[in-house]
């Protein structure tokens, strides 16, 4: 039964177990109220902290209260965002520019895409109260063309603020401009890296270019730019609405606020999730996901997509925040979660990862162009059966030559997916390249498929087998051909005996 | 927008999203999740048929809206049904074909369809 907070019977959704431990300040109006309206989001407080900005604070003060909020970028490296933005406001410049990160390129992230689609104008007024605070009057938002719901709800959002006067100029009669215009991405995941997003508004090819300068101090069209996630702009508005310490009082010590997560792979509840920071995975997974499905076991949850790594149950209990993931070798990237079970090869997993970086190295620099290469060669050789003795120690070393070298954050956290499996889950590696076994049963090269004397000679593997690798007669134990055997996994899901083993 | 009282004005008419009809009461609001994640699940002929059917069962009191992703990818897609003064029914996994019960039911009568409702589910 669904219990409401007076404690009776409820048909309500966000009444279930899923929004029990859930705190939406990013998501707070995803779902409630319709974003081509603009009345509805102004019905709930919408724009009112642009106009308390812009009639009643400095742009100092306005970066006094993020700062004081704690707020970190949702992006990936959790800079400070009060912080940036004193940079970009102290900066020299006559023309400065506002950015977002709509890019979204990690595998299987979908929260920046919800935000735009479920409430877009939360993100408008954000930027317009960023370039109110560092004096910038021209600001880009940088989305995937993958995500044309998305586009066609901002461009109609940012025509009613236009046609409202909440963007354009003297907005709330205060002398202060704001234009505010689309760009759209052709869906390289390196576009979402900062420096090559400016080069691809500019009109360039997206590649990313060395830091410092920052682009603060020198950003889009070399002028200071300050560049922040879509999540990290959804929070600001409620923050200047209720001040710094309503913020700050959630969290840990050094991550204030929530985190929007997306939840998926092995687990009941796959969706959309906004956690304070500090919530245990086992919180996330457990009561709000709902557990691992179908009575499997929790083997490891993967956060940071292609950056992030794998983190094994014994972790379930650490409070998530930026240090604490970083500390147990992954990190909060911009939210992704995927949650394995017993059935996943984490060397099949790192393997994934690293040829997602090969197609998305965007080439500038030769550690991560042929450094990921040639990492996921050997993990396809180790995964293929033919590895050897010394192929951990290859594969650690090379690892620290990527990260140690190439150009971008791309290069440089690339190898966190072979690393952390390294880790925690040394002895599946070790399975694969001494025993030549895959312990999951995933990666097909290791795999043999035999029968068992559970067998009952029902016949049913023969029939299904597409390969006519199973010969028995009915009522007699039946045999699998090896060499003839394409390893499907047809004849496992379907014999009811329990009589087929793979290993 | 001049002023904070003019944002202050539109506000106070929102009432925080309630739907009020040309007679000056309040709408029953049938709001239909239609994000990515809703779309892909069915939901742009729900939101049709709520409409066609409203029309349909001459309802005047109802209307219904869209809205963004609540999160539950799975149960898309998801309805709700939000009556002035009553609690939020949630209908999950919902499809054209449950429209026509819905409205006679629940929306003209009052009474709920719980074998469609998230109670349903959970
Ligand atoms: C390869 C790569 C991809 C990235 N993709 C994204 C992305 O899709 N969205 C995003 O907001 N940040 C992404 N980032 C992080 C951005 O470079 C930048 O740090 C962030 O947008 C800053 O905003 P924040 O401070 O609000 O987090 C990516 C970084 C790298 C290295
Ligand atoms: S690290 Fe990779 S993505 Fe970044 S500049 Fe070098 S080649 Fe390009």
């Amino acid at each position: 039964m669904i219990e409401s907070q007076s404690g009776s019977k409820s048909t309500n959704l966000s009444d279930t177990r899923f929004y029990k431990k859930q705190r939406r300040i990013a998501l707070r109006l995803c779902g409630i109220i319709d974003p081509e309206q603009i009345d509805e989001y102004i019905g709930y407080d919408g724009y009112e902290a642009l106009g308390r900005a812009l009639t009643e604070m400095k742009p100092c003060d306005v970066i006094d209260i993020l700062k004081k909020s704690g707020l970190r970028g949702r992006g990936g490296a959790g800079f400070p965002t009060g912080l940036k933005w004193e940079f970009a406001a102290k900066a020299a410049g006559e023309q400065k520019y506002v950015c977002c990160n709509a890019d979204e390129g990690d595998p299987g992230a979908f929260m920046d895409r919800s935000i735009l689609e479920g409430d877009p104008h939360s993100v408008i007024e954000a930027m317009t109260i960023a370039a109110y605070a560092i004096g910038a009057d021209q600001g880009y938002i940088y989305v995937r063309a993958e995500y044309p719901l998305a586009v066609k709800r901002l461009e109609i959002a940012i025509g009613k603020a236009k046609e409202y006067g909440l963007l354009g100029e003297n907005i709330f009669d205060s002398g202060f401009n704001f234009n505010l215009e689309i760009r759209l991405g052709a869906g390289a995941f390196v576009c979402g890296e900062e420096t090559a997003l400016m080069t691809s508004i500019e009109g360039n090819r997206g590649e990313p270019r060395p830091r410092p300068p920052f682009p603060a101090v020198k950003g889009l069209f070399k002028s200071p730019t300050v560049l922040n996630n879509v999540e990290t702009y959804a929070n600001i508005p409620q923050i200047i609405k209720n001040g710094p310490e309503w913020f700050a009082s959630m969290g840990t010590e050094t991550s204030k606020g929530t985190k929007v997560f997306a939840l998926g792979g092995n687990v009941t509840n796959v969706g959309l999730v906004e956690v304070p920071m500090g919530t245990t995975l086992r919180e996330i997974v457990d009561e709000i996901g709902g557990g691992v499905p179908g009575g499997k076991k929790f083997k490891a949850a993967q956060t940071g997509g292609p950056s992030g790594g794998c983190i094994p149950s014994k972790h379930f209990d650490v409070p998530i925040d930026y240090e604490q993931l970083a500390a147990i070798g992954s990190m909060m990237g911009s939210g992704g979660l995927i949650v394995m079970d017993e059935d996943s090869c984490m060397v099949d997993i790192a393997k994934y990862f690293l040829g997602f970086t090969v197609e998305e190295s965007c080439g500038k620099c030769n550690p991560c162009r042929i450094g990921t290469k040639r990492l996921c060669e050997m993990l396809e050789k180790i995964t293929s059966g033919k590895g050897e003795d010394d192929d951990i120690e290859k594969l650690e070393s090379l690892c620290r030559h990527i990260m140690s070298s190439s150009l971008c954050a791309l290069g440089q956290t690339a190898p966190n997916p072979v690393i952390s499996t390294l880790t925690f889950f040394k002895d599946e590696y070790i399975a694969h390249i001494k025993d030549k076994k895959c312990p999951a049963g995933v990666c097909k090269d290791l795999l043999s498929y035999t029968i068992n004397e559970k067998c009952i000679g029902c016949t049913i593997c023969a029939k299904n087998c597409p390969a006519d690798a199973i010969t028995g007669a009915v009522k007699t134990m039946h045999k699998i051909d090896q060499s003839k055997c394409i390893k499907c996994n047809v004849c496992f899901e379907k014999c009811k005996f329990g009589a087929i083993d793979k290993g | 927008m001049k002023s904070l009282a003019e944002l202050a004005a539109i506000r106070d008419k929102m009432k925080q999203g309630a739907a009020i009809g040309e007679d000056g009461n309040e709408k029953i609001r049938i709001v239909v999740g239609l994000a990515t994640c809703g779309v892909a699940a069915g939901a742009r002929p729900v939101f049709d048929a709520i409409a066609e059917e409203l029309k349909n069962q001459n309802v005047t009191n109802a209307a219904v809206s869209q809205t963004g992703c609540i999160g539950r990818c799975t149960l898309e897609p998801i309805v709700d049904v939000i009556a002035p003064g009553k609690d939020i029914v949630t209908y999950v996994h919902v499809t054209a074909d449950k429209i026509p019960q819905i409205i006679s039911s629940h929306i003209k009568e009052g009474v709920p369809v719980m074998e469609y409702t998230i109670c349903a589910y959970e």
